[in-house]
């Protein structure tokens, strides 16, 4: 709501005037900054729009407003796939990763996305991947005694977390469910054990089935470091979609606008508060409604 | 991307002759790169300009020193700034002259608290105190069973007498409802300042639940904890990741619970860690640790200089600097 005002001050002072000031021109550039963004996308938005301005002569804060909408819009772009592939598929589960930095709301993230499947009439599991956080599977199975999913844990502390996610998919199939989603342990994109034990946990799951959906949970508080970790964690398990969490806080989770250029990998879901119901599908006009301001 | 820093202000100080004096241009060139730098850093937008201000300000018309050049004398300067800002008053835990002295941790979801009260515990315990870890998160499923185990690890007691939210307890709720505590955060905290007194442990560290910014009811909720407990330190836990929103968050904080100290997190990993600057800034209080792992040891007093030179990658600048 802030960056809202912000820019629709901005945009009004434009009709008042000739044209647009350097001043006013910072303060567009720093409503976009400012919803981390980054540097090289917002001067690449402002550039365009400058130039744009300067070509059609325009003074009408409404039309100048629209087309950084669009421009940001085509970024965020409506129409890749956000769909998320959880159906059975020959004999197997639909299986679900799910990646991410420490903290960022990863077994939170299952546990609601097991409610919506459930509310689809789906049989789902949980798997306890995160055998090294304290409490982990804990916290998993709270979740799912929350949202009504069974989760496959294992008794031991410290146990292998890829023979966990091995054993979850496994009653999977032998239950005949529809969906399995794994949790795993927060892990840095820098450290190369915790990436390579990743890896393995995927490894090892295809073994039974192929995992359809690697989602990558991102924290829409995360700065410019967010890109760093998409990358890394692209790399090592692929991913198909990213999580951005915590949209009900201040922070705009601008950093997804570079993934998924420079990616490929769509935000498929966001999160909303810490509740069973706080998960909705990424919405691409929302989200650049939330940056740049609603048309009024 | 981008080129670092150094590679930017290297090209810069190419253009630059020797001079007597900083001049206007020397700066703004200058001034640039080093805004953006910040920005990639994730230096919040307001401290930025707030900096660069205070640079430009000390920067215009500044004599050059012998060796250097304007635009090294400017990042000399800029560096001089930000370790002042990032240490301008460090200091240690204060311990309460009638024990047991009262820690309150408080932050967003996910920053680190809990684990962070482990390690401050065995940090304490290491060096002779008898802490406490008070569990008064009730909300966060299995938060209490948590800061059990990493009381366990750390090898520090833990004082828990609630089990928080466990078992699905809200599974029966259609509006899914999610910051709710099961069981009272303030009398949890309060009692265990008392079971402390009563069995001897000289410092107590009260874990707190993770609150947004712009939650109002569970702000004045962590105002109460640290009102009711008398807490001595207020410790602001902070993602070392965390970007723009650094600023609103730091000032929620401060402003709504009171904070004495802040503690950067996740420092093991990439994040240039510029919201160690704007937190500063904002709070105008100290960074008094890092956090730099999952570990029980992976604690740490906060260093302004390394801070620095890991914000804007000052480590190649100043040797830069030396060679010329
Ligand atoms: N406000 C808000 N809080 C969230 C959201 N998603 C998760 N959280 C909170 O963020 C904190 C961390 O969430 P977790 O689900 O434990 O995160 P995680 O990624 O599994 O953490 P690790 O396994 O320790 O790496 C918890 O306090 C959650 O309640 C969200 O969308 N909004
Ligand atoms: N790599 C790394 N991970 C950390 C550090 N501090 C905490 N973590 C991890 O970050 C995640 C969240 O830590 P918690 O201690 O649960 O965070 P919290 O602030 O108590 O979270 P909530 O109670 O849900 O608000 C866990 O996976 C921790 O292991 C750190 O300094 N480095
Ligand atoms: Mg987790
Ligand atoms: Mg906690």
């Amino acid at each position: 709501a802030r960056s809202n005002t912000a820019m629709g001050h901005v945009l009004l002072a434009l009709l008042s005037r000739e044209g647009l000031s350097e001043s006013d021109w910072e303060d567009v550039e720093d409503t976009l900054l400012a919803s981390d963004l980054g540097v090289e996308a917002t001067t690449e938005l402002v550039n365009a729009l400058r130039t744009q301005v300067k070509i059609e002569g325009t003074t009408d804060p409404e039309v100048v407003r629209s087309w950084l909408r669009t421009d940001l819009l085509r970024l965020v772009d409506p129409t890749m796939d956000r769909r998320i592939a959880a159906s059975r598929t020959e004999n197997h589960p639909a299986v679900i990763l799910v990646v991410g930095v420490n903290g960022t709301g990863k077994t939170t993230s299952v546990g609601k996305l097991g409610r919506v499947l459930v509310a689809e009439d789906k049989d789902i599991l949980f798997g306890a991947a995160d055998t090294f956080r304290a409490a982990a599977a804990d916290q998993l199975s709270t979740w799912g005694e929350r949202v009504g999913v069974p989760t496959v844990r294992s008794q031991l502390e410290g146990a292998d977390p890829a023979s966990v996610a091995y054993e979850a998919v496994k009653a999977g199939i032998d239950l005949e469910s529809d969906v399995v989603i794994i949790d795993t342990a927060g892990r840095l994109h820098t450290k190369r054990g915790l990436m390579d034990e990743l890896g393995k946990i995927k490894r090892v799951v295809e073994k039974l089935a192929p995992v359809g959906e690697v989602l990558l949970v991102l924290d829409a508080t995360t700065g410019q470091n967010g890109m760093r970790q998409a990358e890394e964690f692209a790399k090592e398990v692929a991913i198909t979609g990213i999580v951005l969490t915590k949209l009900d806080g201040t922070a705009k989770g601008g950093i997804v606008v570079n993934v998924q250029r420079k990616l490929g990998v769509p935000v498929k879901l966001i999160g909303l508060g810490e509740g069973p119901d706080d998960l909705a599908p990424f919405d691409p006009e929302a989200f650049v409604d939330a940056i740049v301001g609603r048309a009024s | 991307m981008f080129n670092s820093l150094s590679d930017r202000l290297a090209l810069t100080f190419k253009n630059l002759k020797r001079k007597g004096t900083v001049t206007e241009s020397d700066l703004n060139a200058t001034i640039r790169d080093i805004r953006m730098a910040l920005l990639d850093a994730d230096v919040a937008l307001p401290v930025v300009k707030e900096f660069t201000g205070a640079v430009r300000e000390r920067g215009l018309g500044a004599e050059v020193h012998q060796a250097l050049n304007p635009a090294q004398q400017i990042v000399k300067i800029v560096n001089e700034e930000l370790v002042s800002i990032l240490g301008g008053q460090t200091r240690r835990i204060t311990l309460a002259k009638t024990p047991p002295t009262v820690i309150m941790l408080a932050g967003l979801q996910g920053s680190g608290k809990t684990t962070f009260a482990g390690k401050l515990g065995r940090w304490l315990a290491d060096q002779g105190h008898t802490p406490l870890l008070v569990a008064a998160d009730l909300q966060r499923p299995n938060a209490v069973t948590q800061l059990e185990v990493v009381g366990q690890r750390a090898g520090v007691a833990v004082f828990a007498p609630e089990r928080g939210n466990v078992f699905g307890h809200d599974a029966a709720l259609e509006s899914g409802e999610g910051t709710r505590s099961f069981g009272d955060p303030v009398d949890v905290a309060v009692d265990g300042v008392e079971d402390a007194r009563r069995k001897g442990h000289d410092v107590v560290i009260i874990d707190t639940a993770g609150r947004l910014a712009v939650d109002v009811n569970l702000m004045r909720q962590a105002h109460d904890i640290r009102l009711e407990t008398n807490a001595h330190e207020v410790l602001f836990v902070i993602d070392a990741m965390i970007g723009q929103a650094a600023v609103e968050t730091a000032k929620a904080f401060a402003d709504g619970v009171g904070i004495t100290g802040s503690v950067l997190t996740k420092l093991d990993g990439d994040a240039r860690g510029g919201a160690a600057l704007s937190v500063a800034t904002v709070t105008g209080q100290p960074i008094m640790f890092a956090s730099t792992g999952e570990g029980v040891k992976d604690i740490e007093l906060f260093h302004p200089d390394r801070m620095a030179s890991r914000i804007l990658d000052m480590g190649d600048v100043l040797t830069l600097i030396e060679q010329a």
